[in-house]
């Protein structure tokens, strides 16, 4: 491959200039400094999934010698494998965030086959040892930070009824929704969580309706788990209802009706990531955590947010900082009345079992299907 | 034929010129320098209009000129980056191009690609006994049955129900999606796809695999040969003839004896097969399986190829390759130019009115005319 021989002045005497001639000062594309790139499945500012990695971009833009360099809307098809050589090739990438699930298998794991010297961070992704070692994967346990939204939804509640506005039934989908429920019936023993599926990540129109369709039933507090919120926070706002955010703070689109939100930390991760490459560490190739590790957060709590739900919010956020606290811990059953988790059993946060997860808990009206 | 890049454009318009003294050149080859002088500055319009949108955005055009030229042409790795993105979008435009030789307006070509996924996915996974090359074959079948049949739907609901063409073809997409997701999501979930339901995959061996020395995969060469067969089908067999003489107009090809209704049931199954075909290149050569990634718009980009190549089967290569080169640029103006994603629709769009605008002009230029 020889494009690093064909430059800007070259092009231009080469007389596709169409006689405007002119000097332009040259910028190089390599350049010394180490250059990172970002890959998004939506857009930069969908207050959602991709501005939280956005976010954990430009964290990293601020840092002395680093170059980002960020491509949004990339689908999941062929056209994601050349965005990643065309940023290794073409913009001297060195490490690359692949950001979207469906980017990791057969596309990123492709790459980093073909490309040994360069590393690869995914996000959500599975990471096995038959996979390359220049690859990682990395998530956060956002359901800790759900359960806390729903200790506070919980106590904020007049009705007891709580919707949840939901892309697919996969299992971390149902997790959080699951985290949410136990979180509010821990402040609301009568409370109930309805779900509406959508059916896919980014479907405004039916996240609209399903927010209507929660609100006319009763439901008096929201959340969701779809790549943009921005749809159910600022309609359910407009009903007067009270939201939980999800992926990133989402107060700004509706200051009086935001109590608190799950997001992703990815600001505090991605600078520790680039540490630990500077400092020669290597980053574990499955790498997990949750409140306690900093990949995820709570929102700071709206308003509205009574001082008792506050203080009992705070202190379970404690106790899971801790390591004191099993969200899901048996007994627990299925909606359908079967036991999903037996008596004294502790599903810990990293156990395999949930990432299994099939089933919506007692206390959720909706079906996986 | 439109052409890729401005120079070459500005080529051509010298060999339009040159050679004016001589009218009975231009009376041979009048229409034929038309067909490339027009689209080429139509295109140049377009270029020139975006350029004038992106320095209203505070961007030097220039840059813009510079980096589309280096990420779409520039360099080998870009080229092969343009033709891959051009392999799905040649079958997807035929699947508009050819019923609009029979006046019909087929929009539903990503249905198609999606329905020709899962049959050629179902059948690689049926068939996991067999040799690869038996696989490979029998996808390609099952893959032009399944699209082939389906735009076959829309065109036995026009010709038998008198139901609009564009409308069903467009609702059967809708269709398409709800069934792949549900059987994705349902009875043909590997179960291993936890958080993102898929097929099973049809096996590496079974994967179609790309053009030696290339990184470009098989279904360029499938488009380019399905193109150029089309092309000779419409114009050089008396099938096309026929077809083209129902799409001039119809109750004349009916006086005449020719069987319309056969002729839309063949038009729209090779039309869907070839949007089939596409999807199960997409399986074989990309993605390895069915999900919900394989719904990536090409059906619909392909609309756009068709009416920018006048629906001519064989035009519709380069103006493939030249939206190919468009996204493939689209990345580098991102990134170099702080551009949003957005910008690339804008150039597309801008081209489309450009050329759609531009049909006006043919039989128009004065110099072309010759004197008759």
């Amino acid at each position: 491959m020889d494009f690093s021989r064909i430059s800007r002045r070259h092009l231009l005497q080469g007389g596709a200039a169409l006689a405007l001639g002119g000097t332009i000062g040259a910028r190089a594309a390599h350049a010394a400094e180490t250059t990172i790139g970002f890959i998004y499945v939506g857009s930069r500012d969908d207050y959602g999934y991709n501005q939280a990695h956005a976010q954990g971009a430009a964290a990293l833009k601020k840092l002395p010698g680093i170059k980002v360099v960020e491509e949004e809307k990339v689908p999941e098809t062929d056209a994601v494998e050349k965005t990643m050589e065309s940023m290794i090739n073409l913009d001297g990438s060195t490490l690359l965030f692949p950001t979207s699930f469906g980017y990791f298998n057969p596309h990123m794991i492709k790459i980093a086959n073909k490309y040994p010297k360069i590393r690869f961070e995914h996000c959500g992704g599975l990471w096995t040892e038959k996979d390359p070692k220049n690859a990682g994967s990395y998530f956060g346990y956002i359901d800790e930070a759900q359960f806390i939204s729903g200790i506070v939804a919980g106590y904020s509640t007049k009705s007891g009824k709580l919707g949840f506005v939901a892309a697919k039934p996969i299992p971390q989908v149902l997790r959080n929704i699951n985290a949410f429920t136990l979180g509010a019936k821990l402040a609301n023993p009568k409370a109930t969580t309805q779900v509406i599926f959508t059916g896919d990540w980014s479907m405004p129109v039916k996240e609209a309706e399903a927010t209507n369709s929660l609100i006319d039933q009763g439901v008096d507090v929201l959340t969701c788990h779809v790549d943009g919120p921005k749809t159910m926070v600022e309609n359910a706002a407009r009903r007067g209802a009270f939201v939980c955010g999800y992926h990133v703070n989402q107060s700004p689109l509706a200051p009086k009706a935001y109590l608190t939100g799950a997001e992703w930390n990815w600001e505090a991760l991605y600078p520790k990531f680039l540490k630990m490459i500077t400092s020669g560490e290597s980053i574990p190739n499955f790498y997990r955590g949750g409140l306690k590790e900093e990949i995820v957060k709570c929102s700071p709590y709206g308003e509205a947010v009574s001082a008792e739900a506050r203080k009992h919010a705070d202190e379970m956020k404690a106790k899971l900082i801790a390591g004191e606290y099993t969200i899901f811990k048996g007994p627990i059953l299925d909606n359908k009345g079967k036991t999903v988790i037996a008596s004294g059993v502790d599903r810990g946060q990293k156990d395999p079992e949930l990432e299994k997860m099939d089933y919506l808990i007692e206390g959720v009206i909706g079906a996986t299907s | 034929m439109t052409t890729d890049t401005a120079d070459s454009a500005e080529a051509v318009e010298a060999v339009g010129v040159a050679p004016a003294a001589d009218p009975g050149f231009l009376q041979r080859y009048g229409a034929a320098i038309e067909y490339i002088l027009i689209p080429g500055a139509a295109l140049i319009g377009a270029l020139a209009t975006f350029g004038a949108f992106v320095a209203l955005y505070g961007k030097n055009p220039l840059d813009l000129y510079f980096y589309m030229y280096q990420g779409a042409f520039g360099t080998w790795f870009s080229w092969q980056n343009t033709l891959t993105r051009a392999a799905p979008l040649i079958l997807t435009a035929l699947c508009t191009a050819l019923p609009a030789q029979l006046g019909m307006v087929i929009i539903g070509g990503e249905g198609a690609l999606l329905i020709g996924a899962l049959t050629a996915t179902s059948t690689a996974l049926a068939m996991q006994w067999a040799p690869p090359l038996v696989v490979q074959i029998a996808m390609v079948v099952a893959g032009v049955i399944g699209g082939g049949l389906w735009i076959t739907l829309s065109g036995a609901l026009r010709q038998y129900r008198g139901v609009n063409e564009t409308i069903s073809s467009l609702l059967l997409v809708y269709i398409a999606l709800a069934i792949l997701n549900h059987l994705v999501e349902g009875v043909m979930r590997d179960p291993a796809s936890l958080n993102k339901p898929s097929t099973r995959e049809i096996g590496a061996t079974n994967m179609i695999g790309t053009i030696p020395g290339t990184d470009v995969h098989w279904g360029l060469v499938f488009g380019l040969v399905c193109a150029i067969a089309a092309y000779i089908l419409i114009y050089h067999t008396t099938f096309g003839f026929a077809a083209r003489v129902a799409g001039g107009n119809i109750r004349a090809a009916k006086i005449v004896g020719l069987g319309v209704g056969k002729l839309i049931m063949t038009i729209c199954f090779l039309a869907g097969a070839c949007a089939g075909l596409a999807g199960m290149i997409e399986v074989a050569a990309v993605q390895g399986r069915t999900n919900a990634n394989l719904a990536a718009g090409y059906g619909f980009t392909g609309i756009l190829v068709a009416f920018l190549a006048r629906q001519n089967p064989l035009a519709v290569i380069p103006v493939a390759i030249l939206l190919g080169g468009i996204s493939a640029s689209g990345g580098l103006l991102q990134r170099r130019l702080g551009l949003p994603d957005a910008s690339v629709l804008v150039l597309q769009g801008i081209i489309f009115v450009f050329v759609l605008a531009s049909d006006a002009l043919y039989g128009r230029i004065g110099f072309l005319k010759g004197k008759s």
